[in-house]
């Protein structure tokens, strides 16, 4: 099971609405995922020299000025912090390996689970409707946002385990499906030099794009030798910085569908998670084909 | 024509009303909003249209009834039909017809993939086009493509018609081309006609299946 929904607004006077259009896409896909849900959000860019960090801990309470204060020190920079529920969002003008680096020495606890400029990623156990509104998301504005709701399978539920996944600068990815060679890819990629934090198997998906995008490739390239080494069934929403991109499996067995009008751009497990949106009634709606790369916005 | 709100009274007011209300023969039904299940299991001769888009396994088991969905529907589209027609004036998810006894199955758009797996009788016709492994292990009953069809068409197809009037990407294992005879072309222009797409008939390639596979061969007989 698992519910993907993604929600491109190409309409930039709808932005503002942008969280409260997507939340009934979220909501509407409990049933194919109760026990967790997450969601990327593109909205607020940083300055050129500022990277934005998605951050996460297990204890509501956590001193998030203390980190960001303590890191302006040690890493000699700019350094601001907001926290929303479980998350903060951490914005500096710092190298980003110094930051991740300095996190994990010095907080071994946080999780990071996104950055980038314009990426915020929130997740966290518990139904769809409960999760959107501890991070506050029915007023966020936005141009793009992707969702998962889900039904574990293949590890815990757990907020770690929860989608999406971060991999790369302004890009995450969410999953319907199962991976069957999860394994065998986790241990090629942690010689590689990748570190997990879960035994999920889309995570294993997420550090996969993220090395063949650091080595160079493209994200179209990244997914298209996806299509190669990962076994399994999926169909993939990418979040990147200027809109989403959709991959399925060959066999193509997990439910997809495209819906596009004037206005805006929506991928979703059901149709039902679009029926919402203004003028659905009169979209273009298809099935996204197997093996084939649908993309909205640039796909560097 | 009387109209049933989905929204309003849920699905399973509408389905019991369409199989137990006796009062009409024509309904409309208003914001399916992709609600899965709508007009599944009707049983008599009625007129149902359902005004907006439709989810998983619409007018499934569908007998002598006509429903008419007026835009996309999602999986497994009038599954296991026996009687009556089914048409969809936009695009259909995967699995359209599937396991269907009989009946008219109509896709004004594109079928996605699997469009008439295991079909038993039913006609589909698709007036775009159909995904892989469509007419996987159909029975009987004929498949019609107005487009193109995806990865292995027919794959282990039994005794059914599959036409296709543009291009075929590969033909699954046992399924082959076979000859367009008058025979062929005066009963596709009549399920054409049947169907209200319009393609000229003499255009089309026909394909069914070569009877190689184990099941086929007399001498494996012996086996049981």
């Amino acid at each position: 099971m698992c519910g993907i929904v993604g929600l491109y607004l190409k309409n930039t006077q709808l932005r503002p609405q942008l969280g409260a259009l997507f939340e009934p896409m979220l909501v509407e896909m409990k049933s194919r995922g109760p026990d967790s849900a997450g969601v990327a959000i593109y909205r607020d860019p940083v300055q050129a020299n500022q990277t934005k960090y998605s951050l996460a801990h297990d204890h509501a309470n956590y001193d998030w000025q203390s980190l960001s204060s303590a890191l302006a020190s040690a890493c000699q920079c700019q350094s601001s912090i907001t926290q929303i529920d479980s998350h903060a969002i951490l914005i500096a003008d710092a190298p980003e390996r110094n930051v991740r680096d300095w996190i994990k020495q010095n907080h071994p606890g946080v999780r990071l689970v996104g950055s980038g400029a314009s990426l915020e990623i929130f997740k966290e156990v518990g139904l769809p409707e409960d999760v959107y509104s501890r991070f506050n998301l029915q007023n966020a504005s936005g141009s793009h946002m992707i969702g998962h709701t889900r039904m574990a399978t293949e590890s815990a539920v757990t907020t770690a385990g929860s989608h999406p996944f971060a991999t790369g600068a302004d890009l995450c990815l969410v999953h319907n499906g199962s991976l069957s060679n999860h394994n065998r890819l986790r241990e090629q990629l942690e010689k590689a030099g990748l570190e997990f934090q879960t035994e999920n198997d889309t995570e294993v998906a997420a550090a996969y794009m993220t090395l063949k995008i650091r080595e160079g490739a493209s994200l179209r390239q990244a997914l298209e030798q996806a299509l190669v080494d990962l076994d399994g069934f999926y169909t993939f929403c990418v979040g990147t910085e200027t809109g989403f991109a959709v991959l399925r499996d060959p066999i193509a067995c997990k439910h997809a569908v495209l819906a596009e009008t004037d206005d805006w751009v929506a991928m979703a497990t059901e149709y039902r998670a679009i029926a919402t949106l203004p003028g659905s009634e009169h979209a273009n709606i298809w099935e996204p084909k197997p093996q084939t790369i649908y993309a909205w916005g640039e796909l560097q | 024509m009387q109209t049933l709100d989905l929204q309003a009274i849920g699905l399973r007011k509408l389905n019991s009303t369409l199989h137990t209300d006796n009062a009409s023969t024509a309904y409309k039904i208003t914001n399916p909003m992709g609600g899965h299940a709508i007009a599944c299991g009707l049983n008599r001769a009625m007129d149902v249209t359902i005004d907006g888009h439709a989810g998983f396994y619409c007018a499934g088991m569908n007998q002598l009834a006509n429903v008419t969905v007026q835009g996309h529907v999602g999986v497994g589209l009038a599954e296991n039909m026996m009687s009556g027609t089914v048409r969809v004036t936009g695009n259909a998810s995967q699995a359209a017809g599937a396991t269907a006894h009989g009946g008219l199955v109509v896709i004004e758009g594109d079928a996605s993939s699997r469009c008439g797996i295991s079909m038993k009788g039913v006609d589909i016709v698709v007036g775009g086009s159909v995904g892989h492994m469509s007419g996987f292990m159909a029975q009987a009953g004929n498949l019609v493509v107005c487009g193109d069809a995806g990865e292995a068409l027919g794959d282990s197809i039994y005794e059914a018609n599959i036409y296709v009037k543009g291009s075929v990407e590969s033909l699954g294992s046992d399924c082959e081309e076979k000859p367009m005879d008058a025979e062929h072309i005066s009963a596709l222009s009549s399920l054409l006609e049947k169907a209200q797409v319009k393609a000229e008939a003499s255009q089309f390639k026909r394909y069914g299946s070569a009877r190689t596979l184990y099941n086929f061969q007399p001498d494996n007989a012996g086996d049981y």
